[in-house]
């Protein structure tokens, strides 16, 4: 559905999205990342339990949200890629800690 | 010009609520008010519907705060059938958390003086233990350093931006007129109705309610009255969404519906600046964490500051011109507590003339007694 406008070429690193191997160029934020390889929706909304793509991918709208390498509703726009990422789908409301 | 039986000047949750409960009794009523730039302080409200501490040194206060909890349940339900919003009112009573043996001992000051000041009618606060204050809380592990609480049976909370568009919705669909960016800038009186000029337009009415915040203190003494109130910032921090773990209010804590938790409780003498500091959200996330430490590992995803409307007492002015009658002025800072008490009593007041019992207590004109030298 989403292609990249230019190919910005150089290194590739790879993430795991819900289990899933993904190759990402090292340069883009996840949620730039999850849209261009497919990965559906990257959050489940806390109220009434839509399904979410990234939006404003600017930093505003938090719909991008997703879970960073265990750490809950992390903004995926705001964060870039890194090699062996776990990135995990944002299901409704976090849990705290116990 | 439009004109109608009473303008409400100011469409906060103090305004709104009035003018709703007179279209409810079917007066013709418009609301003037204000723009994006303005103050608006219930756009800042926290929401708590809150009682246990109000009414210090003024008891009719303290009776007219419980009476609105106990009007908030109906008043909930009626807007949910008039404007079909849920604004999520929960009245399991409030938690009001201590945080050190100086704010407990504090707090069991305040309680001697309450209970005394209410003689036969009764204060119903009261202090707890920490690991009752845990079984209230079964969500969440209560911190090591808390101290107790003050529970108050009444106190409840709402959301207080659903409150409002309730209000304005509710309001709309009885009939009422609702007019945006027009704040009003002079009010007279043409010898048969009062007159308020807004920058573009006129409306003119046999009554007008002054409920707009600090505008108030412009626009009181057009029509001889006096409301001498003062500006106070107040900071809330708003944290991601989980999973619902509190549902009574606690004070300076409280989880909405969705969520979220919002914290906050400063008092800052700034005048009209309505900024944020990180020292003192820092101090409101401290006070968070101590109370409950699970809550360390949160995100902040909002931080704001808001002017509150405080009288010098902290307690309402409720006040008909004595010069021009028909003119009126209502304010406070509790605009989500008092909004059933609104709705009911002070739109019947002003529809019908009917004062409700010693409503003179609520006069401005208790400021005017000089202090003992």
């Amino acid at each position: 559905m989403f292609r990249r406008l230019h190919d910005a070429g150089g290194q590739s690193v790879t993430i795991d999205f819900e289990g899933d191997a993904l190759q990402v160029g090292a340069q883009e934020t996840v949620a730039a990342a999850l849209m261009a390889a497919g990965a559906g929706h990257s959050r489940t909304t806390p109220v009434s339990g839509a399904p979410r793509l990234p939006f404003c991918m600017m930093g505003v709208c938090f719909d991008c949200l997703v879970e960073i390498d265990g750490v809950p509703n992390k903004q995926a726009c705001m964060e870039t890629v890194r090699e062996g990422m776990k990135i995990r789908r944002q299901d409704g409301k976090r849990r705290l800690d116990p | 010009m439009h004109s109608a039986d009473v303008i409400v000047v100011g469409g906060g949750s103090f305004g709104a609520a009035v003018a709703y409960g007179l279209v409810r009794q079917g007066v013709d009523t418009v609301i003037l008010d204000g723009s994006d730039d303005s103050l608006r302080a219930a756009r800042g409200n926290f929401g708590l519907v809150w009682v246990q501490s109000k009414g210090m040194g003024l008891q009719r206060y303290a009776d007219w705060s419980r009476e609105s909890s106990h009007l908030w349940t109906d008043f909930a339900d009626d807007l949910q059938d008039s404007a079909g919003i849920h604004v999520n009112y929960q009245n399991g009573g409030g938690l009001n958390l201590l945080l050190s043996e100086e704010e407990r001992e504090n707090c069991r000051r305040s309680i001697d003086i309450m209970r005394q000041q209410a003689g036969p009618d009764g204060y119903d606060a009261e202090i707890i233990e920490r690991d009752e204050v845990q079984k209230m809380v079964p969500g969440l592990r209560v911190g090591d350093e808390v101290a107790g609480a003050s529970f108050g049976p009444h106190d409840g909370h709402a959301n207080p931006l659903r409150l409002l568009r309730a209000l304005h919705c509710g309001f709309e669909h009885r009939g009422g007129r609702y007019f945006a960016q027009n704040e009003v800038v002079s009010i007279t009186h043409d010898g048969s109705a009062f007159v308020a000029q807004t920058a573009n337009d006129r409306f003119v009415a046999p009554k007008i309610v002054i409920a707009c915040g600090h505008g108030i203190t412009k626009l009181a003494p057009m029509v001889g009255l006096n409301a001498p109130i003062r500006p106070q910032r107040g900071q809330v921090l708003v944290t991601e969404r989980i999973e619902t773990t509190v549902e009574m209010a606690l004070g300076s804590i409280r989880q909405t519906d969705e969520g979220g938790f919002m914290f906050g409780n400063s008092e800052e003498e700034v005048g009209f600046n309505d900024g944020t500091t990180l020292p003192i959200a820092g101090n409101i996330a401290a006070r968070a964490v101590k109370a409950f430490p699970q809550l360390s590992g949160v995100r902040l995803v909002r931080n704001w500051g808001c002017i509150r409307v405080l009288t010098p007492d902290k307690c309402a002015i409720y006040d008909e011109s004595e010069t021009m009658p028909g003119a009126y002025v209502a304010t406070s800072h509790s605009g989500v507590t008092l909004a059933a008490v609104n709705a009911h009593h002070v739109a019947n007041w002003v529809a019908t003339g009917d004062t409700p019992p010693d409503f003179d207590h609520f006069s401005a004109r208790r400021f005017d007694v000089p202090a003992a030298a």
